[in-house]
């Protein structure tokens, strides 16, 4: 499902200029299909831009990055937004396009992907009723609390059952009641086949939910967690 | 059939961008601009072709035209003298209704009316090749025959004058194609507004597998309906101008009727291929709008993975 061998990343500050000191450094690890990891580490230690690689936004600047069959270091940059429609991604500050519903931001994602219009509409509604949002369906992101609009996040990142589920900090504006049922719908679609990759700071969660762990520590992968 | 999208789906959020709101009225004034240089574009080429086709070789003026000389009028000993010279192969003498109406514009209906002794006007075709010394020495030879004569080589002045329309009609094509640039510099800004604007939803919409022509194509449809609605106002409104200069300039075209019914005369007002141009200048802002929209926005994603 995704592979990752040596890959190192860098911010360059402007086109052309020096990299900058690199965020990721020879991270190596492989998730198989229908595999569960936590991603974890201390804040800066490059979780959420290991989940903006994985989520193709940005090319590795180094080693290789080998994600649903594509070597995206190499890929065509038209090839890329086929990979992305095949992955969801749940954004720590959620990213919902405040001047549509909620039901128009779940549904985004499945109209980009061509899907007639009523079969969408069965399915977000179904998914934002699951999330407990079935009366907020035409509430604008604005006019939703940080939980109901962290479900939204969720609920618009599952929608198109894609292949590979990212998420960064999803329980961070939860109560402990929804993110348990959060963690049962990651289960759900992990045993359905999705890989899921989570990076918390949630440690109770983590306790709660076993499985395999990766740490990351000043932009390396901990081998010895790994181990 | 299931719509992919509900109609006027706005994803992006276009429609509350304020950044294009000023597009239609720019775009209209460039369409009105252009409108103009066009319309200047076919006046200048129906003079010229007006001017071309009615040139003569030579005009020769004969002053008392009646005068009897030797028994002879001194209209017939002029028209003598110039039959007689190699290399004429036709002399006209224009008739008093032709001559009246060349003097329209200056004297206005009815020069017969006014006593004012008008000469003779005798249009002559000389052979293509002709060599320049053998009009020359006419000259002298009408004088000779028939004193007071002038003569006068119209090629000289309509060769003048086709060069200037000829400038003019470049002038008003560059006028036209630097409408055209500004206008496209123009939408090239207001998309580069309303990208800074709409960048985090551009970047929403493209980390959710959206291709660079669907974001592109939202912009352009945008623009083409901007350019389009601007254009249409502005060459609407550029032509009652238009029908009025050439209303005034209807004495300038010699042989016109004075108008009758503005309706009916309308059609034949402006050149036929004007009539053509001003809907083609709402189809062009519609095309430039879209075009560089399209460009100015895939360009600017290549900076997204």
């Amino acid at each position: 499902m995704l592979q990752l061998e040596g890959v190192g990343l860098s911010y360059a500050l402007r086109s052309g200029a020096e990299p900058s000191t690199p965020v990721l450094r020879d991270v190596t690890f492989g998730v198989p299909k229908g595999g569960f990891r936590w991603l974890l580490g201390p804040s800066g230690a490059g979780k959420t831009t290991l989940l903006r690689l994985l989520h193709v936004t940005l090319r590795p600047s180094s080693g290789r990055l080998t994600l649903l069959g594509r070597d995206i270091g190499r890929a065509r940059r038209r090839d890329l937004q086929a990979v992305r429609r095949e992955i969801g991604m749940v954004f720590q500050d959620f990213r919902l396009l405040p001047h549509l519903s909620a039901f128009d931001n779940v549904a985004l994602p499945l109209r980009l992907a061509g899907r007639p219009e009523g079969q969408l509409r069965a399915d977000a509604t179904e998914l934002l009723h699951w999330v407990g949002l079935g009366r907020r369906l035409d509430s604008r992101p604005a006019e939703l609390s940080g939980g109901e609009q962290q479900r939204v996040a969720i609920a618009r990142a599952v929608v198109s059952r894609p292949a590979l589920l990212l998420a960064d900090e999803p329980t961070g504006n939860l109560d402990g009641v929804q993110a348990e049922r959060l963690m049962q719908l990651l289960h759900e679609m992990n045993r359905l086949g999705v890989t899921v990759l989570v990076a918390t700071h949630n440690d109770a969660l983590v306790d709660r939910h076993p499985a395999p762990i990766l740490r990351l520590v000043n932009g390396r992968i901990d081998q010895e967690a790994l181990a | 059939m299931n719509l992919l999208r509900p109609k006027g789906f706005d994803d992006l959020g276009l429609r509350q961008s304020a950044q294009d709101r000023l597009l239609p009225s720019v775009v209209g004034a460039m369409a009105f601009l252009g409108a103009l240089a066009m319309g200047g574009a076919f006046a200048a080429s129906g003079l010229a072709a007006h001017w071309q086709g009615a040139g003569a070789a030579l005009t020769v003026q004969v002053p008392s035209p009646a005068g009897l000389t030797e028994g002879r009028s001194r209209l017939e000993r002029a028209l003598a003298v110039l039959r007689g010279t190699p290399g004429v192969i036709g002399v006209r003498t224009m008739p008093e209704e032709e001559l009246d109406s060349l003097l329209r514009p200056w004297l206005g209906h009815g020069t017969g009316r006014i006593a004012l002794p008008l000469p003779a006007v005798i249009e002559v075709r000389l052979q293509a090749d002709q060599p320049a010394g053998s009009v020359a020495a006419l000259g002298p030879r009408l004088a000779a025959a028939v004193p007071g004569t002038l003569m006068e080589s119209t090629e000289e002045w309509v060769g003048r004058l086709a060069v200037l329309a000829r400038s003019l009609q470049a002038c008003a094509a560059l006028a036209v194609l630097m409408v055209g640039l500004v206008a496209s510099a123009v939408v090239a800004v207001a998309v580069r507004a309303g990208l800074s604007t709409r960048r985090d939803a551009v970047e929403i919409v493209h980390e959710l597998g959206a291709s660079d022509g669907y974001i592109a194509a939202q912009f352009a449809n945008r623009a083409l309906k901007l350019a389009l609605g601007g254009a249409l106002l502005g060459a609407v409104l550029a032509l009652p101008l238009l029908l009025g200069l050439s209303v005034l300039a209807v004495p300038f075209a010699a042989g016109s009727e004075p108008l009758g019914i503005l309706s009916e005369a309308l059609p034949g007002l402006l050149p036929g291929g004007l009539w053509l141009g001003l809907p083609a200048l709402p189809v062009m802002a519609a095309a430039i709008g879209w075009g560089t929209a399209q460009v100015t926005v895939r360009r600017w994603l290549r900076r997204l993975v």
